[in-house]
């Protein structure tokens, strides 16, 4: 346990003679009372599969681009594979197989039979989900914790969920009969690789489009396995094709004049790339972009569970997430003592080895993402907001950066206003509720929020007046299948999850 | 118009911006003439500072119309609806000065009422519509809502001066979006004089702004305008549209392109124009 | 540190609690994996940790002795584990197990103050808690009036504190809530505050008698409740989760709970109780697991 943990018992000392263990002197470093950190808990990776090298899934059939990349562990800087790099003949063969399967198979399908072929995946992924996990942490960095207890479980219950709408779809818009729209290409990041794949193939899939999926060039790994999932499940060939690639894979796919419906999940800057590179096509497109969330804190809060929310909500996923709630906002009374209660908390966060089992915080995703951290931080050193960091030691090996907590930050400084993705908490202060929700909508962004207040009607009025496409009261970054996510503003267009998630889906006529 | 005694009253067109009815600060005008070429009206050719003003104006009307109750965002559209029917002459006047036959005017006329009671009835429904509670897994009540949107810059069908407008204009502001109207350029006149209309039916000032003047000149302001939500764009040029989505990428504007022709009456329409907010709390004791 | 002057606590300024947002903390904590040195370490605490308790009608002198027996050595061959922290009886019983611990280092404690329900007048618990110091009981584990704090008496249930506090003399004073009868955490939160108000020095979840008895988040939500009244008045209060405990595993949860919350400050038994009639042999059990390796057997551990 690290330093400012004693914080707490504020210079008391254990001093039971009685409650010393036996073990006398020389106490391991894992001793639970003398040590600094829990025995290392692995979890086990002698049941993954992992290719050194993986092909682009076209077609149902696994083809080799020439040019490949490298896939690297964050946590450590190993070469976990190696993988195609789709060029554009690549992408148009892949979105010829899924034209060809829209219209040889797909589309006509009865929808309950594609229903079917959903739930079956979702029971494949159910059956290897612990593998999956273990190779999404690899991949990516985050903790086993999370991508066992959260990534996982969510993937499986969006494919329940997705499957079940694939007959129902006459159901799901009053007065209007949903069809396909034909060929999706879709592009998502490196956050929560499966997750989003999982968000963009379920709904795609159920209303009867096929698929062009492109993940993230640094977290290849578990869409291709899941290419695996869906050959071994049986999907007509085409329905689903894995391209990997960079961003230029990922620009030919949205550019190609073939692909009748973009969805992309990623920066703000390449959003807006893509809307301008969709303009006058006609072909359309749902976006899910940046985000600067402010969760507020009333001085009528629970305030350690609000604290608690605050953790997940920024250091969750190393703050790798676009929903994150990466500006706090407390009510002047109770700042100091949520501060300091943030502070101890932040201690007892368990930083390191991602597969270690009682990892909070894992590796930051990329070199190039880390460098950007440090950046945005440095300025905001600069810029005089007060820098406080917990006390975990660092591994030498790979991406980390400490939670990071910035006090005194004014509105005007970077680190409020840009999207920093990573575990970096901006922190003000207000005094009125007028205060609270004119700084929170004081941004281009619109993705989400938090309010804690024990007064109901309090969390109703402030819920409904700030502008973001998911409010968190009382909790913070929660999701689920039937739950709409989505954003105002830059922050995206169009909903993914539950029945408004099938819109972007479809055209009504 | 005219009697024989005395001599005839004409109207001045000018620009609705902010619930008042200035002139385009640049001075400007375009003539329209009717038929043999008679001199109708010198319209306002708008400036793009008069679409900022608007802008302006909109985002203020737009926290005070956003949170006025559905119920009663129906009654002022009814009222709309009453004062149109009221003014049926004027408009039918105006239609026929611009080209309409009779009998179109007045159908177009009786159209737009139609229209206008059509969307009060849409005011505390759509909601429902559109709303879930969400079955989720975890502890929480779940809930989605649509939202209004916020400002939305629209450019009318140009082919139809009065229904086209309207079916425009009502979605998006039973909505309760606030919004600024460009005008049909070959057929403005009815557009100010629906303003009169929305001006005498309780609907706050800067709710909606109507201009009239040139589409090339506006439509990359309002696709550009980073403090415009959504744009709705009424054309079959393509090379409008394109303008237009091009432009908006830079605040991710919502784009919603259609034919130049009025919108049909439906709730999809009120749709795209809103946006959904899902809100989590726990459930417990 | 002593208790200062018993004033009544300002509940006003007390923060709510979100029955979700506790529980889904409180689930975190079993989320820990906790192995090899850290689980063994955790067990040889949690032994030293242990209220050894009977409470039953059919007590015994003889009963209680072999507990005493169990208590001092809990696993004969092996002194390195143990002794419990202390045995637990009913007032009757406390001067059999005093001379049976005798100078060991296990205290004596006694429930008091008409155990379970706390039903009876305050003049004849009072003169129990005389009755049981008397005898020779170092603790004192006393129950409040459940009644009179869902009615809102809190003034009351304060100053009853305080006068058992001041009966106890140099015994130690450990409040017992019955939390399985607070029906909120919020009521579990405000009765901590007035514990450590009127001078408790360990607050407890549950007699044994209730269901539910002790459970994570309500020991967390007093965890937390005891590091607020630190963090505020710099005296450290002590907490001991009792009833329902009795699986190694749970017991290394709540210590985990116990460290990440208010830190090894508290990672002793002078500051933390279980209190279990139960545990004990599985937490030996484990202890032998881990230096062995092997999975164990009942049939190799006494039941005393």
């Amino acid at each position: 346990m690290p330093e400012g943990q004693k914080e707490g018992a504020a210079g008391a000392k254990p001093k039971s003679a009685r409650a010393k263990s036996a073990d006398g002197a020389g106490k391991s470093r894992y001793d639970f009372v003398e040590g600094d950190r829990y025995a290392p808990a692995p979890e086990s990776s002698d049941h993954v599969s992992l290719r050194d090298s993986y092909q682009l899934f076209i077609g149902g059939e696994w083809v080799r681009a020439p040019r490949r990349i490298e896939t690297i562990n964050p946590a450590t800087g190993e070469v976990l594979a190696e993988v195609g790099e789709a060029g554009p003949r690549m992408v148009d063969r892949a979105v010829a197989a899924a034209r060809q399967a829209y219209e040889k198979t797909w589309s006509e399908m009865p929808g309950r039979e594609r229903g079917k072929y959903l739930f079956r995946l979702a029971r494949l992924i159910q059956e290897r989900a612990r593998e999956f996990a273990v190779v999404e942490t690899m991949d990516g960095g985050k903790p086993i914790r999370e991508s066992r207890d959260i990534d996982l479980p969510l993937v499986a219950a969006h494919f329940f969920y997705y499957a079940g709408w694939a007959d129902k779809l006459d159901y799901a818009f009053p007065g209007r009969r949903a069809r396909p729209l034909g060929v999706v290409g879709q592009v998502i990041p490196w956050n929560f690789p499966l997750l989003m794949a999982a968000w963009k193939l379920a709904p795609a899939l159920a209303c009867g489009n096929t698929v062009v999926l492109k993940p993230a060039e640094t977290t290849p790994l578990t869409a291709l396995k899941l290419a695996e999932l869906i050959e071994e499940a049986g999907f007509p060939p085409g329905v689903v094709n894995v391209i990997t690639g960079a961003g230029k894979t990922g620009q030919n796919l949205v550019r190609h004049p073939d692909v009748d419906k973009v969805a992309f999940t990623g920066s703000t800057a390449v959003g807006k790339l893509i809307q301008k590179d969709l303009a006058g096509t006609g072909r359309r497109f749902t976006l899910e972009l940046g985000g600067k969330a402010a969760n507020i804190i009333f001085d009528d809060a629970p305030v350690n569970q609000a604290v608690e929310g605050i953790v997940n909500g920024i250091f969750f996923n190393q703050g790798h997430v676009c929903c994150a709630g990466s500006r706090l906002f407390v009510q002047e009374g109770i700042a100091d003592t949520v501060v300091r209660k943030l502070k101890r908390r932040m201690e007892t966060l368990v930083l390191g080895d991602p597969l270690d089992k009682n990892t909070d915080v894992g590796a930051i995703n990329s070199q190039e993402q880390l460098e950007r951290i440090r950046v945005l931080v440095d300025s905001g050193r600069e810029e005089g907001a007060r820098c406080w960091q917990s006390g975990q030691k660092l591994p030498r090996k790979g991406f980390w950066f400490k939670p990071t907590i910035f006090t005194e930050c004014a509105q005007s400084h970077g680190i409020v206003q840009k999207e920093i993705f990573g575990p970096v908490l901006a922190i003000q202060t207000f005094r009125t509720p007028e205060e609270a929700v004119e700084k929170a909508n004081n941004t281009p962004y619109g993705l989400s929020g938090g309010v804690w207040t024990d007064k109901g009607s309090k969390i109703f009025k402030i819920t409904s007046q700030i502008r973001a496409g998911v409010l968190w009261a009382n909790t913070f970054n929660k999701f689920d299948p039937a739950s709409p996510f989505g954003g105002y503003k830059e922050s995206g267009i169009g909903r993914e999850g539950g029945l408004q998630g099938l819109a972007p889906y479809v055209e009504l006529r | 118009m005219s009697t024989k005694k005395r001599l005839a009253v004409s109207k001045t067109y000018k620009l609705y911006l902010g619930g008042k009815f200035p002139r385009t600060e640049s001075g400007r005008y375009y003539e329209l003439k009717g038929r043999k070429d008679t001199l109708l009206a010198n319209v306002s050719r708008a400036s793009r500072k008069d679409f900022r003003n608007a802008v302006v104006a909109a985002r203020k009307a737009w926290s005070g119309w956003a949170a006025t109750t559905a119920c009663l965002r129906g009654q002022i559209l009814y009222r709309v609806a009453e004062m149109l029917e009221g003014r049926a002459g004027q408009f039918e006047e105006e239609l026929r000065a611009q080209g309409a036959t009779p009998v179109a005017a007045r159908k177009e006329v009786t159209a737009s009422v139609d229209l206008f009671v059509h969307y009060a009835g849409w005011s505390d429904k759509y909601q429902s519509l559109f709303s879930s509670v969400n079955p989720v897994a975890t502890p929480h009540f779940n809930f989605s809502m649509p939202e209004s949107t916020g400002v939305v810059a629209a450019v009318a069908p140009e082919g139809s001066g009065l229904l086209g407008l309207s079916s425009v204009v009502a979605p998006i502001l039973v909505g309760g979006n606030t919004s600024v109207i460009l005008a049909s350029h070959a057929r403005p006149l009815c557009a100010i004089t629906l303003a009169e209309v929305l001006n005498s039916s309780d609907v706050p000032g800067g709710t909606v702004n109507i201009l009239t003047g040139l589409r090339d000149e506006l439509l990359p302001q309002f696709a550009e305008h980073m403090d415009v939500n959504a744009l709705l764009v009424c054309s079959d040029e393509a090379g409008e549209t394109r303008l237009a989505q091009e432009r908006a990428a830079e605040n991710v504007k919502r784009v919603i392109p259609h034919a130049d022709a009025p919108l049909a009456e439906s709730p999809y329409h009120i749709l795209d124009l809103q946006e959904i907010k899902t809100t989590w709390h726990p459930v417990g004791v | 540190m002593s208790a200062p002057d018993p004033s009544f606590p300002d509940l006003r300024t007390l923060s709510t609690i979100d029955q979700v947002g506790v529980e889904e903390r409180a689930r975190r904590f079993q989320a820990r994996s906790i192995k090899k040195e850290s689980k063994l370490s955790a067990l040889k605490l949690a032994v030293t940790m242990l209220d050894v308790t009977t409470l039953e009608g059919k007590d015994s002198p003889g009963k209680v002795k072999q507990m005493c027996v169990k208590a001092m050595r809990p696993l004969p061959g092996d002194p390195g584990i143990g002794p419990a922290a202390a045995v637990c009886v009913y007032p009757r019983l406390v001067r059999v197990a005093r001379e049976a611990v005798g100078r060991s280092g296990v205290r004596v404690a006694s429930v008091a103050t008409g155990f379970p329900s706390g039903q009876s007048r305050l003049k004849e618990r009072l003169s129990e808690i005389r009755y049981a110091v008397g005898a020779g009981a170092d603790e004192i584990d006393m129950v409040i009036s459940r009644g009179k704090l869902l009615h809102g008496e809190f003034r009351s249930i304060f100053d009853e504190i305080v006068r058992c506090k001041e009966a106890c003399g140099e015994a130690h004073l450990k409040v017992i809530l019955e939390t399985g009868e607070l029906q909120t955490y919020d009521t579990v939160r405000i009765a901590s505050e007035i514990a450590m108000a009127a001078g408790a020095d360990f607050i407890k979840t549950s007699t044994g008698k209730v269901q539910p008895a002790a459970t994570l988040p309500v020991t967390l939500v007093m965890l937390e409740a005891i590091q607020d009244y630190h963090d505020r008045t710099g005296r450290m209060v002590g907490m001991k989760p009792a009833g329902g405990i009795s699986e190694a595993k749970t017991a290394i949860h709540y210590l985990v709970m116990l460290k990440e919350t208010l830190g090894r400050a508290w990672l002793t038994n002078e500051w933390f109780r279980f209190g279990v009639s139960s545990l004990t042999n599985d937490l030996l059990m484990q202890i032998r697991k881990q230096q062995t390796g092997r999975y164990q057997s009942a049939d190799y551990f006494t039941k005393d």
